[in-house]
This record gives C-alpha cells, structure tokens and sequence, in this order.
C-alpha cells in the first residue's frame, strides 16, 4: 500500500524533470506554451466560425420564427378572444334591449286592453242608463197620463156626487149645467188656493 | 511508463496538457497539428449545434423540454444584449450568442473528468476578447467615424483634467481585452487545478491505508463541493463573457459617455 505512493511521488519527480527536458526548460505550463498557439488559434477560428455559422444561418433564425409565430399565434388568439367578447357584450346588450322592449309592448298591450275593456264597459253602463231613463221617462209619461185621466174622472165624479148630494138634500134635481159650474168654480177656487 | 501514468494522475497541471492526435506537419513555420485542444473545441460546436438545431427539429408551438431550453438560452441572450445595447445591438446578436454558448459549454464540458476545458487555455481566451475588441473598434469607426473616439473623451471633465482622463479611458480600454481573457482563464485554470489538488489529496490520502481512507473523507466532501462551485463558476463566467461583450459592443454603438 506504500509503495504506489512511492511511486507517484517518484513518478512525479522524474515526469516533471522529464517534461522540463523534452520542451527545454520554462514551457512546461502548458497554458503558456507559445508551440501550441498556432494550432490551437487556427482550430478556435474553423470552430468557432463553424459555430457562428451554424448560430446565424440556421439555429437563431428559427428559434426566432418559433417564438415569432408563437408571438402571433398568441396576439391572434388574444385578439380573437377580445372580438368574441364583444361580440357576446353585444349579443348580451341586444338581449336586454329585447327584453325591454318586450316589456314595454306587453305594458302597452296590457293598458290597451284595460282601455278596451273599460270603453265597452262604458259603452254598455251608458247604453243600459240610456234604455232605464227611456224606461222610467216611459213610466212616469204612464204615471202622469194616468194621473191627468184619474184627475178627469175625478171632476166627473164630483160632478155626480155633487148633483147626487144635492138632489138629497133638497128632495130636487137641479139643472146639470148649474152643478157642473159651481163644481168647476170650487175646484178653480181650491187650485187657486 | 507505469510511474508516469501514476503521475500524471496526481499532478495538477497535467490536464491542460494539448497533445497532438493528427499531425498536419508545419504549415508556414507553424504547427497547425489537430490537438485534443481541437477535437474538443469541435466537441463543443457540435454539441450546441445538435442541442439547439435538434431540439428545434419539431418546431413545436408548445414546446418540448430541449426546445424549451433552446428558447430559454435564446431570450437570455437576446435580453442580455438588449438591455445593454438596445435594440440595435442585436445585428451583433449571433455573435453574442455564439460566444456565450461557445464559452459556456467549454465551460461546462471542462468539468467532466478526462474532458479537456478549452477555455483554460490563455491564447483561447485571448483570441476571443480579441475578437471581441477588434468588433468593437472596427465597427465603432465604420458606424461613427471619428466620433467613435469620443469614447476616451467623457463629456463634463474640467480641460485641464482631460489629458489624464483621456490616457486613463485609453488604457482602460487597451486593458479590455486582456482582463475580459485573463477573468475566464484563470477562473477555468484555478478552478481545474484546486480540483485536481483536491482530488489528488484523496489519492494520495487514500494510499496510506485504513486512516488514510478516513482522512481522504475531508478533502472529498471538499472535492464534490468544489465540483458544485466549478458550475456556478463556469456559467457565471460564461455569462460575464457575455454581458461585457454586450457593454463593449454597446460602446461601439453609443461612443458618447
């Protein structure tokens, strides 16, 4: 178990005096040594061109198309999101004025047929008040005719008993004339009165 | 060779050595050889092409879990540099992009065992700030002339103040590139090699028997928490790369003060 570290410790010894030797002393830093600039530049240059190749013409300009279209993709579908949104405010508002015109129609349909009902109502208590005053104008037309002829009959019958009156109480018939004119005068004097 | 393989275990630096796996032979008096500094950096372009351009694949409106996470590095960058270059900042986007993605999966790809991290290395970091800084400078003369040098000249300063103001705007503004590689580098290299220490305390510890195995519990625990702070440190660095990349570029789009 000792010995390999023997070993490495020689080792290193003799590979760092052996390095030293094969490159002349000073150059065994590799970083510093000036006999691999050359190559090591030359081959940065292909590769890093290569590179900066393949970045330009292949690898950003379509990483760059990717997010572009993702870009429009996401501004259409927002734009499209925004127009539906109108366009359902604008189905929502047309709704409303639907409705609220709706209401107003029945409110108008309504009012029109309370009006209707109560104009015929009118029309039939005006007609049915029209036909009872015909009636009771009819009646009371009756009542006075039928008041004027009594009042007629009444004079002739005070007339008869008057002259039935007096032919008792005198035992003599006195002339109709006569009796009719003190009849007629006693009922003009109480009429007057 | 035993001995050296041993050792390469425990020494620290070990891990930022660049080996050749394909020679090209010297092309113009330099060695271009294929590293595996290279195959690594190609590692990293690959894996963040794959993740981003496959996880893209479906193109899906909602997306998936990969597709998710491409988006979500996209809109970070892009709203990293936008807050602080505006919008005309993003024609530099790709650039931005490229480098945080590039940084960060270095970064991240570093922290696996046997991987080798790209942005350990000085001259990596260095190109890329360098990068940077030349963008800067080329495209802040090209879009405002000679008003682009209004950058070292802050408005408000008293004249006889301003030759020091101005000299110290210059150097802050030659210090740029290296401090902007130098805080990667060395984040990526101290971070490795505490590691690398670390674990080698447990190795080594571990050698010594029953009680050494008892003693390499502490420098473990203190390994795993270390493999922890080594994520945050390589996506906060990656993202410190970025949003100072951001800052200068908005400088050359806005050289007033």
């Amino acid at each position: 178990m000792i010995s390999p570290a023997y070993a490495q410790a020689h080792g290193e010894t003799t590979e760092t005096v052996g390095a030293a030797e094969t490159h002349g002393g000073g150059h065994n830093f590799p970083p510093f040594d000036p006999a691999t600039f050359g190559s090591q530049i030359f081959w940065l240059i292909i590769s890093f061109g290569l590179l900066y190749y393949l970045m330009s013409k292949v690898a950003l300009p379509r990483i760059a198309t990717i997010l572009e279209e993702r870009n429009d993709r996401i501004a259409d579908d927002l734009a499209e999101a925004e127009r539906l949104k109108r366009e359902t405010d604008e189905a929502i508002a047309a709704y409303e004025q639907a409705l609220a015109e709706a209401r107003q129609n029945a409110h108008g349909i309504a009012q029109e047929a309370r009006e209707a009902a109560k104009a015929e109502i009118d029309a039939d208590r005006s007609r049915l008040e029209g036909e009872l005053d015909g009636k009771l104008q009819a009646a009371e037309a009756r009542i006075g005719e039928i008041k004027s002829r009594a009042l007629g009959d009444v004079d002739a019958i005070a007339k008869d008993a008057a002259e039935a009156i007096v032919e008792v109480l005198i035992g003599t018939g006195v002339a109709r004339g006569e009796i009719e004119r003190a009849v007629d005068a006693a009922l003009s004097e109480r009429a007057a009165r | 060779m035993a001995t050296v393989e041993e050792a390469s275990r425990v020494d620290p630096v070990h891990q930022f050595a660049i080996n050749p796996i394909v020679s090209l032979g010297d092309i113009g008096g330099v060695d271009l050889a294929f590293t595996n500094s290279s195959l690594f950096m190609l590692l990293v372009v690959g894996l963040i092409s794959a993740f981003l351009i496959l996880a893209t694949q479906g193109r899906g409106l909602v997306p998936g879990r990969m597709q998710s996470l491409a988006e979500m590095s996209y809109e970070f960058v892009a709203g990293m540099l936008r807050e602080s270059a505006g919008t005309e900042g993003m024609r530099f986007f790709p650039m931005v992009f490229s480098l945080f993605m590039f940084v960060l999966f270095a970064n991240l790809l570093g922290l696996i065992p046997y991987f080798f991290t790209v942005t350990s290395h000085i001259i990596v970091t260095f190109s890329l700030a360098l990068f940077v800084i030349l963008t800067v400078v080329v495209y802040g003369f090209y879009r405002n002339g000679a008003h682009f040098l209004h950058l070292f000249v802050p408005q408000g300063v008293p004249g006889y103040l301003l030759p020091l103001v101005v000299l110290i705007e210059v150097i802050s503004f030659l210090s740029r590139p290296i401090s902007l590689s130098v805080r990667l580098f060395a984040n990526m290299l101290a971070g490795h090699i505490t590691l690398k220490v670390f674990a080698g305390f447990v190795v080594s510890l571990s050698a010594f028997g029953v009680l050494g195995v008892g003693g390499a519990v502490l420098p473990f625990l203190m390994a795993v928490a270390l493999t922890a702070l080594e994520f945050l440190v390589a996506f906060l660095q990656a993202y410190v790369f970025a949003i100072l990349t951001c800052m200068y570029l908005n400088d050359a789009l806005h050289p007033s003060h």
